[in-house]
C-alpha cells in the first residue's frame, strides 16, 4: 500500500504562533482516518497544511509524494478541502460558482450534473445565487464541489457540522463510496461519536501534535 | 495560462454583472466627481475646457483605485482566497484575468466620463485615434498597476486606506502621460502626444510583467 | 550583541560628525557668497548631498529587496537592508525636499517648482512612505517581507519611468530647473562640496548600519520567542 500522507515531526507556523509543533502522521491509500481532539489542537492545520495552504518549515512532510518543506504548491491541484469556509463567490449561482470550480481544475464541465443530484441542488436551486442560500445549502454546494472535483485526497474538517441529519447520512454515503473508489479521506472532528464509524482508524491531536497510539475503530463508536 | 486568465476574467465579470456594484455605484461616483469639478472651477467654461483632459483622467484614477477595491474585496468573502490558491489556477492566469476584469470596467466608466465631459464641461473631441488608444493603453497601465497593489494590500486590515496611498503615487505618470497626450489630441497643447503614448506603453508593460511573474509569490502569504 | 553601538558605529559616527563640522565651517564661513545667488549658494553644500544620499538608500532597498525575492538569494539579511534604507531614505528625501524647496522660494520666490527632480523626489517620497507604511502591518515576518520587497522593486523600477515623464514635462513648460541654476563652482567651494558628499555619506553609513541591527535584534527577540512558544503549544496538549 503506498503512502499519501507521512509527517515526521513537522511543524507548521501562523505568523510566529507554532500550530503544529512537531506532527507525526501515516496515512495509506484508501484509508479513512479520523483526526480527533478538542478545539485549538490543530486539526485544521494538519489538514491545511497536507492541502499545502499552510507552510511547514520544519520537519518532514510528504503528500501523495510531493515534499512539501520544498514545494507546498504541486500537491494542491490533487486534493480537495472541505473548510470552515465554504470558497463560493456569493453573487454567482450554485450551477456557476461549480462550473468555474471545474474549469479551474481542468475537470470537464459534465462532471457538475452528477454531484448536484447527488447533493440535491438541482432544478430552481441550481440557478440561485448562493447568497441567498442557508448555511446548510451552502455547506452542500461546498461538498458538490468536493464531489464534482473528485481528488485523491480527501480532506474534510468537522464536515458534519451545519448539515441535518439527511444530509450528514447522505455525506457518510458518499465518503464510504470515496473510499471504495480508491480515495483517500482524513477527516477532522471533535464529535468522535458521530465520526467514529466512519473511520478506519483515529489519531488523537492535542497541542499540535498527535499523541498516544493510533487507535483502529470500526462499527464500535469510540469514547 | 491564458486559459487559466479567461477563467477568472469570466468569474470576476460573471460577478459584477451579477452584483452590479459598478453600474450602481462606482459609475455615479464617477458623473458625481466631475459634477464637483464644476463647483470647484466654478462653472469658468473655458478654464473647465482646458483642464477637462486632466480633470477625465483623474476622475478615472479615482475610480480605478474603487475597481480595484471591489475587484478584491469579492475575493475576501468566505475563503475564496484560499479556495483560489487551492484551484490549481496559474497565478499569472489569475493576475491577467483580474486585471483584465478591472480594465474592462475602467472601459466602461471611460466612455461614460467621456460623455460627462463633452456634456458637462463642453469638450470638443478630435483625432479619436490618440484619444482611444491613449485611453486604452492608460487604462491597461491602470489596471495591471492597480491590481499588483490590490494583492499587495488585500490580505490587511487596514487594505481600504492603505490602497489609495500605495497606488496613487504609482500612477501619477499615468495620469501625466495621459493628460498630455489628450491635450494633444484636443489641440490644447503642442505636445508630442505619441511620445506620451510611449511612456504610457513602457508603464504598461512594466507591470503586466512584474504582476505577473510575481502574483504567486504574493499570493502565497496568508 | 545587547546594542547597536559597537567600534565601527563608534568610528563612523566620530568621522561623520568631524566631516559634517568642517564642511559646515567650510560652507558657512569660508567659502565666499555666489556673485548672482548670494548666501544662498551655500545649499549647494546640503542639497544635492543629501539628494544623492536619498538615491543611493531607495536604490539599496530596492536591489536589497530583488536579492530578497530572487529564490536562490533569499534571506533575513536582505528583507532587513530593505527595511533599514527604506527608513533611512525617506529621512533623507525630506531633507531634500525641504531644501529643495526652501532653494527655491529664495531664489524665485516659490514653495514649489515643478522641476523634473523635485516631483520625482517627491512622487519616491510618497511611494515610499507607502513602503513604512506596508511595514507596519502584522501577519509572518516572511509574508511582510515579501509584500514590501515586490513594492520597493517595483517603485525603483518605475524611476526611469518617471523621470522621463517630468522631464518632458519639464521641457514643455520650460521651467528653470535648480541645476541649471549653478554657478560654475570651482576651487574651494568645488572641493566643499565634494567634503559634503563625503559628510553625507559618512552620515547615511552609520545610521544604516545603526537601523540594520535594530532589525537584528528585533528578530532575534521574535526567535527566542519561538522556542519558548512551541514548548507551551505542546504543554497546551498535555494539560488535557
Amino acid at each position: 500500500m503506498d503512502e499519501v500522507i507521512r509527517f515526521r515531526a513537522a511543524v507548521a507556523l501562523v505568523g510566529q504562533f507554532p500550530v503544529l509543533a512537531g506532527v507525526d502522521l501515516d496515512v495509506n491509500r484508501g484509508e479513512v482516518v479520523l483526526l480527533r481532539g478538542a478545539n485549538g489542537a490543530g486539526k485544521t492545520s494538519i489538514l491545511r497544511a497536507c492541502a499545502g495552504l499552510l507552510r511547514v518549515v520544519a520537519g518532514e512532510a510528504r503528500v501523495l509524494g510531493c515534499d512539501l518543506t520544498a514545494d507546498q504548491r504541486a500537491v494542491r491541484r490533487r486534493v480537495g478541502l472541505l473548510g470552515h469556509s465554504t470558497g463560493l463567490y456569493d453573487e454567482m449561482t450554485v450551477e456557476d460558482n461549480l462550473a468555474f470550480s471545474l474549469r479551474a481544475a481542468g475537470r470537464p464541465r459534465e462532471a457538475s450534473g452528477g454531484a448536484l443530484e447527488l447533493l440535491g441542488l438541482t432544478g430552481r436551486l441550481a440557478r440561485t445565487r448562493v447568497a441567498s442560500l442557508s448555511a446548510g445549502q451552502r455547506r452542500r454546494v461546498a461538498i458538490a464541489v468536493l464531489v464534482a472535483r473528485d481528488p485523491e485526497l480527501w480532506l474534510l474538517d468537522e464536515p458534519h457540522a451545519g448539515l441535518d441529519a439527511d444530509n450528514r447520512d447522505l455525506l457518510d454515503g458518499l465518503v464510504r463510496a470515496a473510499a471504495d473508489r480508491g480515495r483517500t479521506v482524513v477527516l477532522a472532528s471533535h464529535e468522535a461519536e458521530r465520526a467514529g464509524p466512519l473511520a478506519h482508524r483515529a489519531v488523537t491531536v492535542a497541542g499540535g501534535a498527535v499523541t498516544g497510539a493510533p487507535q483502529a475503530v470500526g462499527v464500535q463508536v469510540v469514547a | 495560462m491564458w486559459r487559466d486568465a479567461l477563467t477568472v476574467v469570466g468569474k470576476d465579470l460573471r460577478v459584477e454583472i451579477s452584483s452590479r456594484v459598478t453600474t450602481t455605484q462606482v459609475a455615479p461616483y464617477a458623473v458625481l466627481v466631475l459634477i464637483l469639478f464644476g463647483f470647484a472651477f466654478d462653472q469658468n467654461h473655458s478654464l473647465l475646457d482646458q483642464a477637462a483632459p486632466g480633470l477625465f483622467w483623474v476622475a478615472v484614477l479615482l475610480c480605478s483605485v474603487l475597481a480595484v477595491q471591489r475587484s478584491y474585496a469579492i475575493e475576501s468573502a468566505d475563503g475564496t482566497r484560499d479556495a483560489l490558491r487551492l484551484s490549481g489556477l496559474d497565478p499569472a492566469g489569475i493576475f491577467l484575468g483580474k486585471a483584465a476584469a478591472v480594465a474592462a470596467q475602467l472601459v466602461a466608466l471611460e466612455a461614460l466620463l467621456g460623455a460627462g465631459v463633452v456634456i458637462l464641461f463642453g469638450t470638443r473631441l478630435h483625432d479619436p485615434a490618440l484619444l482611444i488608444l491613449t485611453a486604452v493603453v492608460a487604462t491597461t497601465g491602470l489596471a495591471a498597476s492597480g491590481t499588483v497593489y490590490g494583492m499587495v494590500a488585500s490580505g490587511l486590515r487596514v487594505r481600504e486606506t492603505l490602497l489609495p496611498l500605495l497606488v496613487l503615487p504609482v500612477v501619477a505618470p499615468v495620469l501625466l502621460g495621459a493628460t498630455q497626450a489628450w491635450m494633444a489630441a484636443l489641440g490644447l497643447s503642442h505636445a508630442d502626444g505619441w511620445r506620451w503614448l510611449s511612456l504610457l506603453g513602457s508603464f504598461a508593460a512594466i507591470y503586466l510583467a512584474l504582476g505577473a511573474v510575481w502574483f504567486s509569490t504574493l499570493l502565497e502569504e496568508t | 550583541m545587547t546594542g547597536t553601538s559597537d567600534r565601527t558605529t563608534r568610528l563612523l559616527g566620530s568621522a561623520a560628525l568631524v566631516t559634517v563640522a568642517v564642511t559646515a565651517w567650510l560652507g558657512l564661513s569660508v567659502t565666499p557668497p555666489d556673485v548672482v545667488q548670494g548666501q544662498l549658494v551655500r545649499l549647494i553644500y546640503v542639497h544635492p548631498a543629501v539628494a544623492l544620499a536619498c538615491y543611493v538608500a531607495f536604490g539599496l532597498s530596492a536591489l536589497a529587496s530583488l536579492a530578497y525575492l530572487w529564490p536562490r538569494t533569499r534571506s533575513r539579511r536582505w528583507d532587513r537592508l530593505a527595511a533599514a534604507s527604506a527608513e533611512v531614505g525617506v529621512v533623507f528625501c525630506g531633507l531634500t525636499l525641504v531644501t529643495g524647496s526652501i532653494w527655491g522660494r529664495a531664489s524665485w520666490g516659490v514653495w514649489w517648482t515643478w522641476d523634473a527632480r523635485l516631483t520625482l523626489t517627491a512622487l519616491l517620497f510618497a511611494v515610499f512612505a507607502g513602503y513604512l507604511a506596508l511595514r507596519r502591518t502584522g501577519g509572518s515576518p516572511d509574508a511582510r517581507a515579501k509584500r514590501c520587497a515586490v513594492v520597493a522593486v517595483v517603485a525603483a523600477l518605475l524611476v526611469p519611468v518617471d523621470h522621463e515623464a517630468t522631464t518632458w514635462w519639464q521641457t514643455l513648460h520650460q521651467g528653470d530647473t535648480l541645476l541649471r541654476a549653478n554657478p560654475l563652482i570651482h576651487g574651494l567651494q568645488l572641493w566643499t562640496m565634494l567634503l559634503s558628499f563625503v559628510a553625507v555619506g559618512l552620515l547615511l553609513a552609520w545610521l544604516l548600519l545603526h537601523r540594520y541591527r535594530v532589525e537584528v535584534l528585533e528578530d532575534r527577540f521574535e526567535e527566542e520567542g519561538m522556542a519558548i512558544a512551541i514548548a507551551e503549544r505542546r504543554a497546551e496538549g498535555a494539560l488535557r
